[in-house]
């Protein structure tokens, strides 16, 4: 089960180097980001996470809240 | 919409999947660096005064009102031991009172921008509503410092200016 984290714990994990994500769609994305996220858009995610994550390292996907 | 990201990976195998909750506007609140396209424009918190006076509930008027004073400053934000704002002495309030504790003449719970708003917006609304200075906390209250009406307008100029020149036919 994905698990819930905080700022906090977001940037301790990418200091171990996790992997980070944003889900919104790119125009979003190419406005602001958090640093080294790459975009993943959620419909993308069928046909590209495979080939642009690694599945052994930490994923963080986030989007702009909770929703 | 990043829940169910999240759960999609997992479906794909990926064993170590997070769901940062609160996401970019808790990042981008908390004046953490980012990047794109937007990431350059000022904001409230990089113009903001960090070296504002700050006081505490229990201290004398008098004596915040004399290191204010001192330190040619016209506003003191009152925290607590963390830096969360509990209120504001402006003029008016400095102005008044001798012994009387901080607590009995601030004015509780002014209201607070977070850091990653906009100077140009910061500056019309500081404009609009007639706010000579507004404190910029984190989205947990903290204290980021003091945004001057005078530097947001500085600011905003400066930024339309700049606008205008690279739109110059």
């Amino acid at each position: 089960m994905p698990q819930g984290i905080d700022r906090d714990e977001v940037q301790r994990l990418l200091s171990e180097g996790a992997q980070l994500v944003e889900v919104l769609p790119r125009e979003e994305y190419e406005e602001e980001h958090l640093p080294g996220a790459i975009n993943l858009p959620l419909r993308k995610i069928e046909s590209e996470a495979k080939t642009r994550l690694d599945p052994t390292r930490p994923v963080i996907v986030y989007c702009w809240d909770s929703a | 919409m990043s829940p169910r990201a999240a759960w999609r990976l997992e479906s794909f195998g990926f064993t170590e999947v997070y769901h940062y909750e609160a996401g970019k506007l808790d990042w981008i609140a908390a004046g953490l660096p980012s990047e794109g396209r937007d990431a350059e424009r000022p904001r409230a918190g990089d113009v903001a005064r960090k070296d504002v006076p700050t006081c505490s509930l229990d201290e004398r008027i008098a004596d915040v009102r004399a290191r204010v004073r001192a330190a040619d400053w016209d506003v003191c934000v009152v925290v607590n031991e963390e830096r969360i704002v509990l209120g504001l002495l402006r003029h008016d309030q400095l102005d008044k009172g001798e012994d009387e504790p901080v607590e009995q003449v601030m004015r509780p719970g002014p209201s607070t921008f977070r850091p990653h708003v906009g100077i140009e917006e910061m500056a019309r609304y500081m404009i609009e509503h007639d706010l000579e200075s507004s404190p910029i906390t984190t989205s947990d209250g903290r204290l980021v410092g003091v945004l001057l009406r005078t530097d947001a307008a500085k600011a905003a100029n400066k930024l339309r200016e700049q606008h205008e020149r690279e739109h110059e036919p």
